[in-house]
């Protein structure tokens, strides 16, 4: 399988894994979005609460599973914050590509992001890295398919 | 039995049998391998690699249709393992002994003759709380078809069958109880015979999955009294692809055909076809005739150890196994505690990780465990958990892999930062 354990694990990933970013539950917020893996047994509920200008004001996410998804969860819960929607869609199709090995375009620096890019000497644990991603972009695309409060289930597989 | 066989009963060759297994000797990078997955298959010999060469060398042919010498040979070399195996499970009519491949195809070829035939609206099916898919499935989606309902045995916290209320779970509305022998994730015996005399008192047939047991333990479907008895080779140091079930002759006469084709049948023309005897009538077209055969080396070098001797040998290691575990911080068996009645399916969580991340860890180590839900997702859910990290024992594992398990799991408490 692996050729370095270090490389899915690292320094980085363990940090988010042991102190989760996000945590708090939005008092306010106008998307609900839950995401699974149903052969893992993972499960994530992400909360958002986009301002008027089509900003996320504010991200909570609450990941019950492995390192690397909660450890994907914590990083997008610091990195979506104050970001567009638009920015928010586009970054999510570039982790996606990443991840799974397909090329991507991505220039902005993406800072702890990058650390997942380790999970993909893991085929088996990809999808766990994007429980997070798929379950943002189900989100938005429910916020934006009726414009109001928003819930949506989804799943990777 | 194992009450009967004391400590010094035991005669266990570790060192000869680590050496028969050519694939122990495999490093995971800087690791020498520690496999612990046999729940999921076993390893095999070197006798059943070489006897799979050994057909393909001399014998290959295909059974029961050619008149040359290779397909004479083919086709008692075929017939011989079927023997061997009636012998294997208590001493059962050949004609009772059919191959399928796996036991997943075993419980769908009754799910799907007998059950169609037999089962109908209102009428009840009996399973238990720690099913694997392969004993589930199939009946959840039979009860769907007729109307049927099914009823489920609970287990106890520790991972027992909860027998408390079983007069009011088996009752004359039961048709069939389909219960493991033994359970892949709770390593829990469960049992059978005193099941079979319940069901029979109402009426009803038992089918017994024994993949689990089969492997570990001597097996005697009669004196169990099931009806139904299904396992897989490659759980039993046998190849994949080739599983077997056992069934009463009385009750596979009155049961339609599974597969339509050629060898199942006596005779065939547009307006009348009748079925081939038993077994054959099940098993219609080529087989997996090289997996059969070879099964009966892997039967073989199982019997030349001893059933019982290796069902004294696990329930040993076993014990071993769980006192260390528990030893560990935050580390939780799921299923019985103690050795009793328990085979070498030892299911764990830790109150902090993830068992992916276990797993994964424990393979940088070199030691292969599964994690996972086992194919029994209802069991997690009664459990409380999403997934375990199962530890699988066999004849090829020793206190050391078991140390080496120990060891990897406290360095992953650390490297995660959970000491
Ligand atoms: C208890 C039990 N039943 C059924 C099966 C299915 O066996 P197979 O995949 O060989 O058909 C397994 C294998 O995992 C098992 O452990």
């Amino acid at each position: 399988m692996s050729e370095n354990l270090d490389d899915m694990y690292r320094e980085i990933i363990l940090d988010h894994y042991k102190a989760p970013r996000g945590k708090k539950p939005l008092e306010d917020k106008n998307v609900t979005s839950d995401g699974h893996n149903p052969s893992c047994g993972d499960e994530l509920r992400m909360e958002l609460k986009v301002d008027n200008k089509n900003n996320i004001a504010d991200v909570h996410v609450n990941c019950k599973g492995c390192a690397i998804s909660v450890a994907s969860g914590s990083m997008l819960a610091e990195f979506i914050k104050g970001k567009s929607l638009e920015e928010v869609k586009a970054i999510s199709e570039q982790i996606k590509k990443m991840l799974k090995g397909e090329e991507s375009t991505i220039t902005e620096d993406i800072g702890d992001l990058d650390s997942l890019k380790g999970v993909r000497q893991f085929p088996v644990r990809i999808k766990c890295a994007l429980l997070a991603w798929v379950t943002l972009i189900e989100g938005v695309d429910k916020f934006e398919g009726n414009g109001t409060d928003s819930s949506s289930t989804t799943s990777t597989e | 039995m194992n009450s009967k066989t004391t400590e010094k009963d035991i005669v266990i060759d570790i060192q000869k049998i680590k050496n028969d297994f050519p694939i122990l000797k495999r490093q995971i990078r800087d690791n020498k391998l520690v496999y612990l997955d046999s729940g999921a298959s076993t390893q095999k010999p070197i006798e059943v690699i070489n006897a799979h060469t050994e057909y393909f060398n001399q014998i290959n042919s295909n059974i029961h249709r050619g008149l040359h010498t290779l397909a004479e040979e083919a086709t008692n070399a075929y017939e011989k393992t079927r023997t061997h195996i009636a012998k294997f499970i208590g001493g059962v009519k050949t004609c009772e002994v059919i191959f399928t491949s796996g036991t997943t195809e075993s419980i769908n070829m009754v799910a799907y003759t007998w059950g169609e035939a037999n089962i109908s609206e209102g009428d009840e099916i009996v399973l238990t709380d720690m099913e694997h898919h392969a004993n589930l499935v199939p009946w959840v989606m039979l009860a769907k078809r007729k109307n049927a309902i099914i009823k489920r045995i609970p287990i106890t916290d520790d991972g027992r069958l909860d027998l408390d209320d079983i007069d009011s779970i088996i009752t004359e509305k039961t048709k069939l109880v389909a219960v493991t022998h033994m359970s892949n994730v709770l390593g829990t015996l469960n049992p059978i015979k005193q099941l079979a005399e319940i069901a029979h008192k109402n009426g009803a047939l038992i089918l017994a999955d024994g993949a689990q047991s089969a492997p570990h333990m001597p097996v005697d479907v009669l004196d169990m009294d099931v009806d139904f008895f299904a396992f897989s080779a490659h759980k039993m140091l046998g190849p994949t692809g080739v599983g077997v079930l056992y069934g009463k002759e009385n009750i596979l006469e009155k049961m339609p055909p599974f597969n339509m084709g050629g060898e199942m049948i006596s005779e065939v023309s547009f307006d009348r076809i009748t079925w081939a005897e038993l077994p054959h009538k099940f098993e219609a077209g080529t087989p997996n005739i090289a997996g059969v055969v070879t099964f009966d080396t892997a039967l073989t070098y199982l019997e030349n150890i001893g059933m019982e001797n290796i069902h004294a040998y696990e329930t040993k290691l076993t014990a071993y196994t769980i006192d260390k575990l528990l030893q560990i911080d935050g580390l939780k068996i799921q299923g019985p505690n103690n050795s009793i009645n328990r085979g070498g399916a030892i299911s764990f969580t830790d109150k902090n990780l993830h068992p992916h991340d276990i797993s994964t860890f424990l393979d940088s180590k070199g030691i292969a465990i599964r994690a996972g839900h086992h194919c029994a997702q209802t069991l997690m859910k009664r459990m409380g958990t999403i997934a375990t990290a199962r530890a699988s024992l066999y004849i090829y594992n020793d206190e050391a892999d078991i140390d080496a398990l120990y060891d990897a799991l406290i360095a992953m408490r650390k490297y995660f930062g959970h000491e």
